[in-house]
């Protein structure tokens, strides 16, 4: 049964083809929805793909989070729908509140594209259930500001709730607690920063990304 | 009434700082030796239409939160002036 995935894209999105396909890959179906419609259109799950919205201008997701879809966005995550931000998208979530902290520039000053090791720390969330924590994936990070900050009461609610998700294996970026990616308190919004869609075959480096897209899939069915 | 508005936004103190960092770091070789704590930022200006001075910097200030910074990471201060003629 191919369940309807809604692809959010911005201005200056530019990994929205990339997840659709990857998507469709693990037997979803995606559904691309433009940001300026106030709507997503009735899917069972929705993920903030990476690349550039409006520019990145100000700070990356800075302007996005008032795109006319991110109510819509908003609203389905309180209903409990699971909300995946990749990259870009973990950025546009931490600007509208949907995660906590910000992510900012990386420690070494330098766009950084490049496949990491990371390791599952929880697999409470749409995108690591059923993935045993500890497991290790190996994905590519994409990004300029990468770098996960939050308060010391932020990262000990983290830590308490086990809502880091993700961590690198080798910190690449000064990220906190080596953070790559976290949940909200409802365990149903997931940021992350490396790119899941990146890690779709063999072909192209690792396959490991559609451990977490298969998770995504089945979440929804749950 | 117009009023001139001067935003300036930095990154709140304990947040890591390495565009900072590496100026500092450039300073010695150029002589610099007595500067420190240096810090970098944005500014932002613009007109805001207000009725009196107070209502215009409350304005400003609630602009620079909303959209030019964010608060997990960075500080602002919002200043304004009659605009000049």
């Amino acid at each position: 049964m191919a369940e309807r995935t809604g692809v959010v894209v911005f201005p200056g999105t530019n990994c929205e083809h990339d997840v659709a396909q990857a998507l469709a890959l693990v037997g979803a179906e995606p559904v691309l929805l433009w940001h300026g419609e106030a709507t997503v259109r009735g899917v069972d799950a929705v993920v903030l793909p990476g690349g550039f919205a409006h520019g990145d201008y100000l700070r990356p997701g800075a302007i996005a989070r008032f795109s006319p879809v991110m109510e819509a966005v908003a609203a389905f995550a309180a209903s409990g729908g699971p909300v995946v931000g990749i990259c870009n998208g973990f950025q546009v979530l931490t600007e509208a509140g949907l995660l906590p902290g910000a992510l900012q520039k990386n420690r070494a000053l330098r766009f950084m594209c490049r496949p990491v090791d990371l390791v599952v720390a929880s697999d409470r969330s749409p995108l690591t259930a059923g993935v045993p924590v500890g497991t290790r994936l190996r994905i590519p990070v994409n990004n300029f500001d990468g770098s996960y900050v939050c308060e010391d009461r932020v990262l000990d609610e983290l830590r308490a709730e086990e809502r880091v998700v993700l961590r690198y294996v080798e910190n690449p970026n000064g990220s906190v607690d080596d953070i790559a990616g976290i949940c909200n308190a409802q365990r149903n919004v997931v940021g992350l920063m490396p790119h899941p869609e990146r890690a779709s075959d063999e072909l192209i480096g690792s396959a490991d990304g559609l451990v977490l897209l298969r998770a995504l899939l089945s979440a929804r069915v749950a | 009434m117009r009023f001139d508005a001067h935003v300036e936004v930095r990154l709140r103190a304990g947040i890591a700082d390495p565009e900072s960092a590496t100026i500092e770091r450039a300073l010695p070789a150029l002589g610099f030796d007595d500067v420190s704590a240096m810090t970098t930022g944005r500014s932002f200006r613009f007109a805001i239409e207000a009725a009196t001075e107070e209502a215009a910097a409350e304005r400003a200030h609630e602009l620079a939160c909303r959209l030019l910074a964010n608060p997990v990471m960075e500080d602002v201060s919002a200043t304004v002036e009659p605009a000049r003629a």
